[in-house]
């Protein structure tokens, strides 16, 4: 019995002994944390993407706790609500991002960019890039080893077997930008979504003279300028034998892309059909 | 038993089919492309313009730092263009086009036959000079020779070693320098030896060159402190590093040069070069190229201009074959499939390989079984599955410390592999990306 009492008494000294130390240690060598950290942790996605900037939720959060100008920070995936919640929780004001999506600069499907050489190396476009241009005349296209895909973790991205090019699922992209830090051509761009998703773009970047990048494929840019003369806005730049559009100064009017003699401008959602009723008017009218 | 290397290694099939073919001086072209960049290190600046008139052995682009080479022309007449044209791996690369007109030399090139043995020049002559006339390691990988040479203070050149190994399947071309350049190559090996102050030089040559080996022995009775050293015939012996393990049986540490165990290599292609540029003034601007393949009618090997198209070499071999699957540039181990045979010859193009389409593709990629037959084999005593495993997985500290960096990219692993994998394109992926993580370290 006497045993048993002993037994009890001295390990209840020692636990309580341990007890006061760890509280005086744990007072000592407190690490104070914003409890509000945690409250946005909550209303953020939980993606743990990257889109942001950051490695993950969390050190986002945290970014956004800390900075007083929380304008210039976005979460790409939970979009305009989960920042105004989060800046809700905060006090502070957040600026509306435009949403933005993955676009993929590149149209050099099997039939309009005929393949030269065939590859079959390692299924890694990272690895091809490195060995040489591609297997088509293009030495800037796509490859269609699907890194990008590979990369995308919102399921927002397949191969079509077709064209042997990738395809953005706009619904499920949340442009965090996985994809374009994987292609090793830098294809894929985020752009502004647009009213309505409608978009335009060069879908190209081909770099060759004129000449040279028509040869290799024919619906690629060869910086011919016309758009660029045509556009009211100046919202397009040929510079590089590529041109470009400027996805803020775009309005959208559509003339490059009629204009364009390779249809290497494309336009994304417009309304298609209606053209077709339109055009015999205009014919008769000339 | 004969020596070689004591690690790893591999001996594919051999099928020297250009060997004893003598060399073919061949046509100069009607037009030559001339890349800037034909070595490791800063391209060099083109000192010509468009219109402009030139003659063989001229300076067309100059060297632009310590690592860096100049580049000479191939051919006599006006400069065409400067301009980007497609290269070997379909990326557009910056050269010099010259329209041939004539065969017009420079005056300060000697062009008699006749060998010139005594060696008047002093070290630091041998140095520049060679830097002067572009020369590169024509083995393959291009490193500036003038480089090399330059010992770096605190360290001493205890023996200079000649790679006359060719340990590459099918090529044959040092082998035929050997047969017919024997004596240049002496007198080359003379002058190196000069400007590094070594008294003792090996000139290393693979078993399978009977012939070579006898006659470059015989040929060395002649020059005091040449000694020639025959090797079992085991890829990859004309490493660097391997060559000089098999050789005189030292290994350079992880990361180090050959230097640090004092020694120096260098190919026998680039000793002859060495004997031109010092004793007849002549730069680097042609060498001689094998073109070789299982269903080539004609294979041989030519004295070829530098910037020489393909096609006309292939056309010289007695045309591209019906069956051709794949042609590469190098020998089959460590060489590059090309996507044109309109691109040109450089400094650096040992052989064009021209594969039959059965021999071409490469077997279908299986899951790696932990054979470890790649580990057995790497000569640098790597485990290629495992650096293939991280480089995928982009885990590069890990990558780092399994010595990803001392791969040399043989190509044996991939080689060995039962299951096909693509275990050196991993690797090779691994390595840029953990070299340009060290290098930004130290930044």
């Amino acid at each position: 019995m006497n045993v048993v009492l002993i037994t009890i008494i001295s390990l209840g000294v020692l636990g309580s002994l341990a007890a006061i130390i760890l509280y005086f240690v744990a007072q000592k060598f407190k690490v104070f944390e914003d409890p509000r950290i945690d409250q946005v942790e909550e209303v953020l996605p939980a993606a743990n993407c990257g889109g942001c900037g950051y490695p993950g939720c969390r050190a986002f959060a945290e970014a956004m706790v800390k900075s007083d100008d929380i304008s210039d920070l976005n979460c790409p995936v939970g979009g305009a609500d989960t920042m105004s919640a989060a800046a809700a929780i905060l006090g502070k004001e957040v600026a509306a991002a435009d949403p933005m999506v993955a676009v993929v600069r590149c149209n050099g499907t099997c039939e309009n960019r005929p393949r030269i050489t065939e590859y079959d190396g390692a299924t890694s476009c990272t690895i091809a890039t490195s060995l040489y241009g591609g297997d088509t005349g293009c030495s800037n296209g796509c490859l269609g080893l699907g890194e990008c895909v590979d990369a995308c973790a919102f399921n927002a991205m397949y191969m079509d077997e077709e064209t042997g090019l990738p395809v953005i699922i706009e619904d499920n992209c949340v442009s965090c930008g996985a994809c374009v830090d994987a292609c090793p051509k830098n294809i894929i761009e985020l752009r502004k979504k647009g009213p309505k998703s409608r978009r335009i773009f060069v879908s190209c970047v081909n770099t060759d003279k004129g000449a040279a990048a028509k040869k290799a494929c024919s619906v690629a840019c060869i910086a011919c300028k016309k758009c660029q003369k045509i556009c009211p806005f100046d919202a397009i730049t040929v510079e590089n034998n590529l041109a470009y559009i400027d996805y803020n100064k775009c309005k959208l009017c559509r003339k490059c892309v009629a204009e364009c003699p390779t249809n290497a401008i494309h336009m994304i959602n417009f309304p298609p059909p209606k053209p077709k009723v339109e055009k015999p008017v205009a014919e008769s009218a000339e | 038993m004969l020596k070689t290397f004591s690690l790893g290694g591999v001996h594919p099939a051999e099928n020297k089919f250009s060997a004893g073919q003598k060399i073919e001086v061949l046509p100069v072209p009607e037009q030559v492309s001339v890349p800037i960049a034909q070595h490791i290190g800063a391209p060099s600046e083109p000192v010509v313009a468009k219109g402009d008139e030139v003659k063989v052995g001229q300076l067309i682009a100059k060297s632009t730092g310590f690592v860096s080479a100049n580049i000479h022309s191939p051919v006599s007449g006006k400069v065409f263009k400067i301009d980007d044209i497609i290269d070997a791996s379909g990326y557009k690369r910056k050269a010099i086009i010259i329209k041939t007109e004539g065969d017009e030399w420079d005056e300060s090139i000697d062009r008699s036959e006749d060998l010139i043995t005594e060696v008047t020049a002093s070290p630091e002559e041998i140095i520049k000079k060679v830097g002067e006339a572009g020369i590169v390691g024509l083995g393959g990988a291009t490193f500036p020779a003038h480089v090399k040479l330059s010992v770096p203070p605190g360290k001493t050149c205890e023996v200079l070693i000649l790679n006359g190994v060719e340990c590459e399947p099918y090529l044959t071309a040092d082998h035929q320098l050997m047969m017919e350049k024997g004596d240049e190559i002496m007198v080359g090996t003379q002058i190196l030896m000069k400007a590094l102050k070594v008294e003792k030089a090996i000139i290393g040559i693979e078993n399978n060159k009977p012939d070579a080996i006898k006659h470059m022995s015989e040929l060395a009775g002649k020059y005091p402190g040449i000694t020639i050293q025959p090797l079992k015939v085991q890829y990859p012996q004309g490493g660097e590093k391997q060559l000089i393990d098999a050789c005189i049986g030292r290994q350079i540490p992880s990361g180090k040069l050959p230097i640090e165990v004092g020694a120096v290599v260098q190919n026998v292609g680039t000793t002859l070069a060495v004997y031109e540029a010092v004793q007849k003034n002549k730069p680097l601007f042609e060498r001689v190229v094998t073109v070789t393949g299982k269903s080539v009618s004609k294979p041989s090997n030519f004295l070829a201009r530098v910037g020489t198209p393909l096609n006309q070499l292939i056309d010289a071999a007695g045309g591209l074959p019906e069956d051709t699957g794949k042609v590469i540039g190098g020998g089959p181990m460590m060489g590059k499939a090309l996507s044109s045979t309109e691109v040109p010859i450089t400094k650096g193009s040992s052989g064009i390989l021209i594969m039959p389409d059965e021999m071409a593709k490469r077997g279908k990629t299986e899951a790696c079984i932990r054979c470890s037959k790649c580990v057995s084999v790497c000569p640098m005593g790597l485990s290629p599955y495992l650096l293939m495993t991280v480089s995928d997985k982009a885990i590069w500290d890990r990558a780092e410390e399994e010595k990803i960096m001392d791969c040399i990219e043989c190509g044996s692993c991939s080689f060995t592999c039962p299951a096909n994998r693509p275990l050196l394109d991993y690797i090779r992926l691994g390595k840029g990306k953990v070299g340009q993580i060290m290098r930004s370290r130290t930044k």
